[in-house]
């Protein structure tokens, strides 16, 4: 009983992993709970990541939906995916804007099927924003404070 | 009647539909009808204006055309704690006008 | 204080760039207004009544005179000459262009300043205790924990879509100036056994539904502190309601779930969190902490020359002791008596900037009475001050009198009004100047707020007026015995409403009853609180 949710690898307008996309669709948390074998999950704004704790190392796709963009609790389900080892593919999908991608590559996405596909050079700029950052977060970036202490 | 207002996208003045534009003065705002809605999604769209609603409004005994609600009429003038930053019109609608 | 080094412009320089972006795809019809109005919100700008308004984030309050400057500077060249100083610690123009916004956010990142945060649903910009530093009856200095917060919540990837906007204060002393439990997190440092920690409130608020926050932890050690509050965020984005816009707020999620509950939820992520290990390495605090070492304060007289009236009464009401006893903490009033709370006009603005280079170290702070504060003056150049604030209109003698009115912007520019806040304030400080009971009232906070948001403070005010609609005309209810100090309350409504001149009568008779009623030393709020709300009621509506 695949659900056949989510985005297929077309959609997906960026990525940044060299490994092959899953070539199927993604079920629902509630039955990746029951279904040893699915490799391919979404979750929803309000599913609670930490239930797929458990299974990460049978995943190979994450789908975290943001229907609305104002609704950020998909940017909390990705670092908590990432804090506990999760190294597949976590993939941003809906309603996904060029203002949101920086903030999602820092809490781990590597992939983006936004629902409307987004201008090149404004999405470009948009990744390229924060040559620092503040924060350490799922990018394992080297921060700000780290770097004027280092040495 | 029914009139439009909203706020320039640029610089973010207040402005009413005049019938073929948006213009600073309340005065100059025209009863749209009920083609509000028409006039609203095309000016949008051309970025004419930012955030338009319709409102109700009414001529009062000066002639002048005056906002249902307080909001509006204080959009129209300018702050009432400010007048040196009024509109212009205000000099001839008084400031009685608005509350 | 806090100078930015070459990250920290950077970060203000690429965000203002990001923003030019942002405003020129709206203006090229890329973004639809829906889309935009997030963004230019996380820039501190909003479409208001007359134009865009623009806030701009003074974090903690502090400023040096090069950056009054600056801000007088765009109130000339972008603005009708002028700003709103507000409780926040923020200052808001008026009559700002779309497209100069850009240009604004340029000028202020000249001067270390920018307008990052001051709206959305975001980490808002810090405050703290306007007195941090300078106050007689400090334990710590709060600002440097206030900077490390700033420099955490600025761009935090996690944190920029919340449930709803989200503000932090941070004070150093048993006496509460930043009405730290009417935060959604307030913050205590404490110092315990010699070690310095942090006790953490959550779950504070006005607004619609008032809330004193619970303390929900002691003590975080130091180097936890952003570890706890990255939990008690967490714990917020993901459970806090989006259903609905008005029960969206932290308050209500603590509420729901209990204050033992939540606490317990943020205990769990932060042992987690610490087995992560995202706080910044020990040393970052030290280096902000280097910022703000004291001054070179240098002895000098610690008593003055009382023999003009005039100078004696604003020393006694405008100054509060410092922690060096040759200088003291002087409050410009920006509410002379018929005036607009909180507002300066470029040529006072410069003038405070002066006076700050001359006389206080080159600091001043935004306070959030909308007052501003010099914090580090030596007494012996108070006669000098003075002098020149009041030649300026900035010389009221008012501090935490019954003149010293908090009022939000209300239906004179704010889009969400329901009345219009400051003309009552100017009635009623005009009023209570000219009968000369203001004296005699002694401190009396009284707080107006054009709508349910609450931004004037009304619920904290020993006296409150809150703005509200009634069939299309302004209303005004009246509430007594609040206090955003620490002994916090929440006011309590006297009953049915007035127009505006029943409530200019209406704060008169309440005065009249506390007079009446007063014993030895009580405040206001101490005599409200002996005697309860039934005298002023029978006072107000009779029996
Ligand atoms: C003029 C434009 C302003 C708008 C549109 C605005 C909007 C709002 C809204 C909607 C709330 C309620 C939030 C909630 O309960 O969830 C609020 C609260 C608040 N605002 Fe404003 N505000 C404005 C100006 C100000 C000013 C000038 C100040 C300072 C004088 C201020 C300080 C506050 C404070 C302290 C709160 C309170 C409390 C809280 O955290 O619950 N705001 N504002
Ligand atoms: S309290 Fe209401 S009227 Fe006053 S500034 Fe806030 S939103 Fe506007």
């Amino acid at each position: 009983m695949a659900d056949n949710l989510g985005t297929s690898p077309d959609e997906v307008q960026f990525r940044f992993r060299d490994d092959d996309p899953v070539d199927h669709g993604t079920v629902t948390v509630d039955s990746a709970l029951e279904q040893t074998n699915a490799n391919a999950v979404r979750i929803e704004p309000g599913d609670d990541a930490r239930l797929l704790l458990p299974f990460l190392d049978r995943l190979a796709l994450v789908e975290v939906n943001f229907p609305a963009f104002g609704d950020g609790r998909g940017y909390s389900a990705a670092r908590i995916l990432r804090e506990a080892g999760y190294a597949g593919e976590l993939r941003a999908v809906g309603d996904v804007l060029i203002d949101q991608l920086s903030h999602m590559r820092r809490c781990g996405f590597d992939s983006f099927a936004p629902d409307k596909r987004l201008d090149e050079d404004d999405a470009a700029r948009a990744f390229a924003t924060w040559e620092n950052v503040y924060q350490r977060a799922a990018d394992a970036r080297v921060i700000i404070a780290d770097k004027r202490h280092e040495a | 009647m029914k009139i439009l207002t909203g706020n320039d996208l640029r610089s973010g003045a207040v402005t009413w539909w005049n019938g073929t534009g948006w213009s600073l003065f309340v005065d100059d705002a025209v009863d749209v009808g009920d083609e509000a809605k028409e006039i609203l999604a095309r000016e949008e769209a051309a970025r004419r204006v930012n955030v338009p609603y319709v409102i109700e409004a009414t001529i009062d005994a000066g002639g002048h055309v005056r906002p249902a609600h307080i909001k509006d009429r204080v959009r129209a003038l300018g702050p009432t704690v400010r007048r040196d930053l009024a509109v212009p019109t205000a000099a001839k609608t008084g400031w009685d006008w608005v509350i | 204080m806090y100078r930015y080094d070459q990250y920290d412009q950077a970060m203000v320089d690429a965000r203002v760039e990001e923003f030019r972006d942002q405003a020129r795809r709206r203006l090229e019809g890329k973004l639809t207004e829906d889309q935009f109005k997030p963004l230019r919100l996380m820039n501190g700008l909003y479409l208001q009544l007359h134009a865009y308004m623009l806030r701009v984030a003074i974090p903690y309050g502090t400023l040096n005179a090069h950056q009054m400057e600056a801000l007088a500077d765009i109130a000339e060249k972008y603005d009708r000459g002028y700003g709103h100083f507000t409780t926040r610690q923020n200052i808001q123009y008026n009559w700002i262009k779309l497209e100069d916004a850009a240009d604004i956010l340029a000028d202020l990142s000249k001067v270390e300043m920018h307008a990052i945060q001051t709206s959305g649903n975001c980490i808002r910009n810090i405050s703290a205790d306007h007195f941090a530093g300078a106050a007689a009856d400090e334990v710590v200095d709060p600002r440097p924990y206030a900077e490390l917060m700033r420099q955490w919540s600025s761009f935090h990837p996690e944190f920029t879509y919340l449930p709803r906007k989200f503000k932090i204060a941070v004070i150093g002393s048993e006496t509460d100036r930043a009405a730290m439990r009417l935060h959604d997190i307030g913050i205590r440092i404490v110092k315990r056994d010699g070690e310095v920690g942090a006790q953490f409130f959550a779950g504070g608020g006005m607004g619609r539904t008032p809330m004193i926050a619970p303390m929900i932890r002691d003590f975080v050690p130091l180097d936890q502190l952003i570890i706890y509050a990255e939990a008690c965020l967490r714990v917020y984005n993901r459970y806090g309601r989006r259903d609905n816009k008005y029960k969206a707020r932290i308050k209500i999620l603590v509420h729901e779930l209990g204050a033992a509950e939540y606490t317990r939820q943020v205990e769990d992520e932060f042992a987690h969190m610490l087995s992560v290990g995202i706080e910044p390495p020990r040393e970052e605090l030290a280096r902000i902490a280097a910022h703000f070492a004291p001054p070179a304060f240098v002895d000098g007289p610690k008593t003055l020359d009382r023999s003009d009236p005039d100078f004696a009464l604003w020393v006694d009401r405008n100054t509060h002791r410092h922690q060096h006893d040759a200088y003291v903490s002087a409050v410009i009033s920006l509410k002379p008596a018929g005036g607009i709370p909180g507002d300066a006009t470029a040529d006072q603005m410069r003038l405070m900037a002066r006076l700050a280079k001359q006389y206080s170290f080159d600091e001043l702070r935004v306070m959030h009475t909308q007052n501003v504060l010099l914090p580090h003056v030596r007494i012996a150049d108070l006669h000098a001050v003075w002098s020149a604030l009041d030649e300026a209109g900035l010389g009221s003698p008012n501090m935490d009198t019954i003149e010293d009115i908090i009022a939000c912007p209300g239906l004179d520019y704010c889009s969400l009004a329901n009345a219009r806040s400051i003309p009552l304030a100017q009635r009623i400080s005009e009023r209570f100047a000219a009968s000369g009971r203001t004296a005699e009232l002694g401190e009396l906070k009284l707080k107006i707020s054009g709508c349910i948001n609450a931004c004037g403070h009304h619920h904290a005010g020993h006296i409150g007026i809150l703005g509200v609609d009634k069939k299309g005309t302004e209303n005004f209810q009246l509430s007594l015995g609040g206090s955003e100090a620490e002994d916090v309350s929440l006011a309590k409504i006297t009953g049915p409403g007035f127009d505006e001149d029943g409530v200019v009568a209406a704060v008169e008779k309440v005065t009249d009853v506390y007079l009446g009623a007063r014993e030895d030393g009580e405040r206001f709020l101490d005599t409200y609180r002996r005697i309860g709300m039934e005298p002023f009621k029978e006072a107000l509506y009779g029996r």
